[in-house]
């Protein structure tokens, strides 16, 4: 009764070569980043220590660290993610949990969700035009992390409506059924209970902001600029500043007779932030959905 | 003040095309049990809606004509959230708000301005008895009330409708997700809320009207088919042989 027919065997034939494919292209998907991330800790073997993190750039860039890379780096992800947070967070619950649909509305969305296609390039025009020009801000971090802040924000915009959108609609209207406000809503039962959706999308455009060059380019980085070390209040925000992306675009490009570790060693730091960022994101994420409550 | 708790007149209610209340118009009376039975897409949860003016939360929908509370036209109400607070309303799925079983039933009060503790707790304790839940969660208020099970969520849902101590108590479809003997429980509670408040039962179980209703309205596809003394809409002759046939299975 349950010996194999010819179907039945054409059918486990078909599930096993399925499943190969699909582990293949797995396999194919992650050995790249293994290899990537093994080759480049390889390189920069040699160079990596606390005193390449904390020493700034000598001799025309070709020894010390990346002290002020690293530093202006960090101004300008944390200065623009100040700036895109509030803005993207309360223009999302205005989109998810106040705005009616309309024209207007539909407009808006549209408009976020092409905003967020936008290649990094032409922000880096618009905040050129707009900030550095207009403004009269010139080239300085305020610039570059307003630019940064422009590009991130329509992507926080995007995941903010989201985690707001998978609060279910019954919560809002039990709320409502008692007497509560839209905001007595929002406040009490609406963001505690997608904070966690909320932060990891904030998250993950740190690394964005920290890895993008154009923008930055454009606004307010600069070759180089002598920082005292040790310092964490080295950049005012009217400087320009160093940043790793765009350092390690110039020393690769611009410097002859480079020692080898170097832009390696820069690629790791960068990658670092990134990863340890994102890790961070992962952390949150699970300890905030432990305490998710349905 | 009118003989009337609620009354809804000439009441026109739309989803973008689709007319889902088509000009209703009866009165509900104080501190009666009004049941209101009719098959699915009758209209019975968006009229429950138009009391307490959540249908302005439902995208695309419009409301024509009027619904008074205590003889005061629900639009013109000057306390939209008093308005709410006078209206208990009781979903057909129950929902646990994600908070504790102490947070889910001292909601309302909060929202409202309430900060003693000593007062919340004394709410508290006394709607989680009229729900006939405090005995099972009196050990537990600190607990999850999204952990409950549904029949319990379902009373958790009665015992915050009641928290805020409403003058119409609505009811969806209460018995939707909880079994026969927890249905039974909850209504004898509401045999004795009669006492303190008037009752709209929707349900589609017109038995339970049958029990516990003491007028009955019956829609049907939008439109009033007929409301009278449940005896005579479970009698052999109600006005409508449309109310006949659907309270004796015969469609529906």
């Amino acid at each position: 009764m349950f010996q194999a027919t010819r179907l039945s065997r054409r059918k486990r034939y078909s599930e096993v070569v399925a499943q190969t494919i699909f582990l293949a292209m797995t396999l194919m998907m992650v050995l790249p980043l293994v290899f990537i991330v093994a080759y480049l800790f390889y390189e920069a073997w040699p160079i990596l220590s606390w005193e390449f993190l904390s020493t700034v750039p000598k001799h025309g860039m070709r020894a010390g660290g990346i002290w002020s890379p690293l530093l202006g780096t960090l101004y300008l992800v944390v200065i623009s993610l100040a700036v895109a947070t509030p803005i993207g967070v309360l223009a999302a619950v205005f989109l998810n949990e106040y705005a009616r649909e309309t024209w207007f509305t539909r407009i808006i969305n549209l408009a976020v969700v092409n905003l967020a296609g936008v290649p990094s390039i032409v922000h880096a025009l618009f905040g050129l035009g707009a900030f550095v020009l207009f403004a009269h801000l010139g080239k300085s971090i305020l610039a570059a992390s307003l630019t940064l802040a422009i590009m991130t924000l329509p992507v926080i915009i995007a995941s903010t409506k989201e985690a707001l959108a998978s609060v279910p609609m019954a919560f809002r209207e039990a709320c409502w059924n008692v007497g509560a406000t839209r905001w007595q809503t929002i406040w009490h039962v609406v963001l505690p209970n997608s904070i966690s959706g909320i932060l990891t999308g904030v998250i993950l455009q740190v690394s964005r902001a920290a890895g993008e060059t154009a923008p930055i380019m454009f606004t307010g980085a600069v070759f180089y600029k002598a920082i005292p070390e040790g310092k964490l209040f080295a950049y005012g925000l009217f400087d320009q500043c160093m940043a790793l992306s765009m350092h390690l675009f110039t020393i690769s490009t611009q410097v002859p007779d480079l020692p080898k570790a170097l832009p390696y060693g820069t690629a790791v730091v960068l990658l670092g932030v990134v990863l340890i960022v994102n890790a961070m994101a992962i952390v949150l994420r699970v300890h905030l959905r432990s305490r998710k409550k349905w | 003040m009118s003989d009337s708790k609620v009354e809804f007149v000439d009441l026109r209610v739309r989803y973008g095309r689709r007319e889902a209340l088509k000009g209703v118009t009866f009165d509900v009376r104080h501190h009666e049990i009004l049941g209101i039975i009719g098959p699915a897409q009758s209209g019975k949860t968006t009229l429950l809606k138009t009391i307490n003016r959540t249908i302005e939360n439902v995208p695309g929908a419009v409301v024509a004509g009027t619904v008074r509370v205590d003889g005061e036209d629900v639009r013109q109400a000057r306390d939209l959230f008093g308005l709410r607070r006078k209206i208990g309303m009781v979903a057909p799925l129950p929902v646990g708000l994600p908070l504790s079983i102490f947070d889910n039933v001292a909601f309302a009060p909060r929202m409202a301005g309430i900060r003693d503790r000593h007062d919340l707790e004394r709410r508290v304790e006394s709607c989680l008895r009229q729900a006939a839940l405090w005995d099972e969660v009196k050990d537990r208020l600190s607990s999850l009330g999204t952990k409950l099970s549904g029949g319990q969520q379902q009373r958790l849902t009665i015992a915050r409708a009641l928290s805020h101590d409403p003058e119409v108590l609505c009811l969806d479809e209460f018995s939707i997700a909880i079994d026969p003997v927890t249905t039974m429980r909850i209504e004898d509670v509401l045999r004795e809320l009669r006492s303190k408040m008037t009752i709209i039962l929707v349900t589609n179980l017109v038995q339970q009207a049958r029990r516990l209703a003491d007028r009955t309205a019956f829609l049907f596809n939008g439109e009033l088919a007929e409301i009278d003394a449940t005896e005579v809409i479970f009698s052999d002759r109600p006005a409508s042989r449309k109310t006949y046939e659907y309270v004796n299975g015969i469609f529906g």
